[in-house]
């Protein structure tokens, strides 16, 4: 009996004595996930940490405000006048992105709304994977199909003596932020709640109707913040854009004309360029600058979403 | 009996005009895509062979095979998910499971979002300045693939949340009233649950960074090597790099070379994309909620 006494207490303490052990390894698990959880921001602050930090000697030497913004020169390389100008560079990376949005958002945005409000299911998903395999063929490959193909084919139907310049780039572009542009368009269509769809139904509204005068002024914002990613994917992308523009530092007049981009720019020079020197930080230098835009570009794009969610 | 007017003639024939239109936009929207991988299967094809796929490249790159360039991507890519992997889910678990707070929750879902926006270039440029000279990792496998684990990391992270709060709340209290705790609930309950998602999002992000190039540029790939890389340490050739290099470095490579270079790696990106939405469909036909 006396045993039974003392024993008896002692399971409770066990279990106690348990669950606070396992307390603790929970606790250090625990603690790794959360450290898990920071590490997107972590890289985010890593990131423009080392960009800055190789591009900062540069900053605060050779860096001339009006120089690197409003020349057009960029010869980091010449041994008479280095010149780190980047209005040109700035200029083929606005039209080659504005000419591809032109192209790509409409015809996006139609596409979003049929594959959202007119397909069939069976057919939807069709396309769906569709989409995932477009948005899955990787940049090198596009360049080398605006080489390949579409070069030929603009000098063919235009006329013109090279092939490789800012349409090409843009239809590339194009075809590249579509996928993109259709799948956070569709996502953003499905968010209109249905009862949106049958009120203006019961109203006698046809789909056209519905679709205009309803769904559009509905998901506005989330429309707008897939057209805002669209432009981001098509002012980061690089190697396709390095193979097609043609790669030559001038303003183009035409988009018949080469041009060059703030991504194709890095891609191409910071091989020969000795690390630590000038002109490597100078590169660096525009990654910040194409770090802060795609920062501005997303940060618009979310506040967009988020906008509509509340 | 009902006479439509019209008016309502003429409205339901715009309406199959306005349909009309929209699907033949939308078809036309992927033709291209459609076009383009046939004509790169047609010209690409003749020059395919074993050894096409098992040789080196020989005579300045203009002949022979690519084997080195495969063996390269799948130590960057195999190398990278295994980084990228634990650190993507662990944060897509706390953001599901444990983020109460608000405002910090919300900075962590920007910078996700930034992070997967960052030009793969920018994310080449980290890779240079923290691991192969900060860390003196040097130009080697393990930068590069440490780069594209930075650049995965916002797939995995937003696929695994996506298929983590899939997973119905009454298993989770059902767990905690029969005495579990909050991680013993995500080990026995949540996880093996999620298994499904974060495994397409996994193989997702495989097809991803197989074919990225500009991130690799400078962190660790060659553009030729005559040797298979030994360690983690050495440079590797790698299937995206290999197709730049031929179609725009090197002269006098034959139309059909390149072709077959792209076709492979359209080829491995494809079936790898292919799992993926097999896998996805398989375990949805089969979830229990």
């Amino acid at each position: 009996m006396e045993m039974k006494v003392t024993q008896a207490p002692s399971v409770p303490m066990e279990w106690r004595r348990r669950k606070a052990k396992k307390h603790l390894s929970e606790k250090v698990i625990e603690s790794m996930i959360k450290i898990g959880g920071f590490s997107s921001i972590i890289f985010i602050i890593a990131i423009l940490f080392f960009i800055l930090k190789e591009a900062f000697p540069f900053l605060i030497g050779a860096f001339d405000f009006k120089e690197f913004f409003s020349s057009t020169e960029w010869n980091p390389a010449s041994v008479v006048k280095i010149k780190y100008g980047t209005l040109a560079i700035l200029v083929g990376t606005i039209m080659v992105t504005a000419l591809s949005m032109l192209i790509a958002v409409p015809l996006g945005i139609a596409c979003a709304f049929f594959i959202s409000e007119f397909c069939s299911p069976k057919l939807r998903e069709t396309y769906k994977i569709l989409i995932e395999f477009l948005a899955a063929i990787p940049s090198v490959v596009w360049g080398f199909i605006a080489i390949m193909m579409i070069n030929p084919m603009i000098i063919e139907l235009f006329n013109v003596p090279i092939g490789l310049n800012i349409l090409n780039a843009s239809l590339i572009l194009a075809l590249m932020s579509l996928p993109l542009i259709v799948s956070v368009g569709e996502d953003a269509l499905r968010a209109v709640p249905e009862s949106y769809r049958e009120a203006a139904e019961a109203m006698g509204a046809t789909k056209w109707e519905v679709a205009t005068r309803v769904l559009l002024p509905a998901a506005k914002n989330g429309l707008m913040a897939a057209a805002l990613l669209g432009v981001g994917r098509a002012l980061g992308e690089t190697m396709a854009v390095l193979m097609a523009t043609g790669h030559a530092i001038q303003i183009p007049e035409s988009v018949f004309e080469p041009g060059r981009t703030l991504t194709a720019t890095i891609a191409a020079e910071l091989g020969e360029s000795p690390k630590g020197g000038e002109h490597y930080q100078a590169l660096f230098a525009i990654g910040l600058m194409l770090f802060i835009i795609s920062f501005i570009v997303n940060f618009s794009a979310d506040y967009l979403i988020r906008g509509r969610r509340k | 009996m009902f006479n439509p007017s019209l008016q309502l003639i003429k409205k339901e024939i715009r309406q199959k005009n306005f349909e009309n239109i929209l699907s033949t936009v939308t078809f036309f929207l992927f033709l291209p895509a459609l076009v383009i991988i046939f004509m790169l299967f047609l010209k690409g094809y003749p020059a395919l062979s074993w050894n096409f796929l098992t040789q080196d490249p020989i005579h300045g790159m203009t002949a022979g095979g690519i084997f080195p360039t495969i063996v390269g991507t799948f130590w960057l890519v195999i190398i990278s998910v295994l980084v990228s992997c634990p650190l993507g889910v662990t944060a897509a678990i706390y953001l599901s499971e444990y983020a109460t707070d608000n405002k910090m929750n919300r900075l962590i879902r920007l910078a996700i979002l930034n992070l997967a926006g960052v030009p793969s270039i920018v994310h080449a440029l980290f890779g240079l300045g923290a691991f192969v000279l900060f860390l003196k990792m040097g130009t080697s496998i393990l930068a590069a693939s440490f780069t594209l684990a930075v650049m995965n990391l916002p797939v995995i992270i937003t696929s695994t949340l996506e298929s983590l709060q899939a997973v119905p709340m009454s298993y989770r209290e059902a767990s905690w009233n029969v005495g579990a705790s909050k991680l013993q609930t995500i080990r026995h309950i949540v996880l093996p649950n999620s298994i499904p998602g974060i495994l397409t999002g996994v193989v997702f992000a495989v097809g991803r960074s197989a074919g990225e190039t500009a991130a690799i540029l400078f962190t660790g790939v060659a553009f030729y090597l005559p040797f298979l890389p030994q360690t983690v340490f050495d440079q590797c050739m790698s299937l995206s790099m290999h197709l730049f290099t031929i179609s725009t470095q090197v002269v006098g490579v034959p139309d059909s070379y390149p072709f077959a270079t792209a076709l492979v790696l359209i080829m491995l990106i494809l079936s790898v994309n292919s799992i993926a939405v097999g896998l996805r469909y398989y375990f949805r036909t089969r979830r229990k909620w």
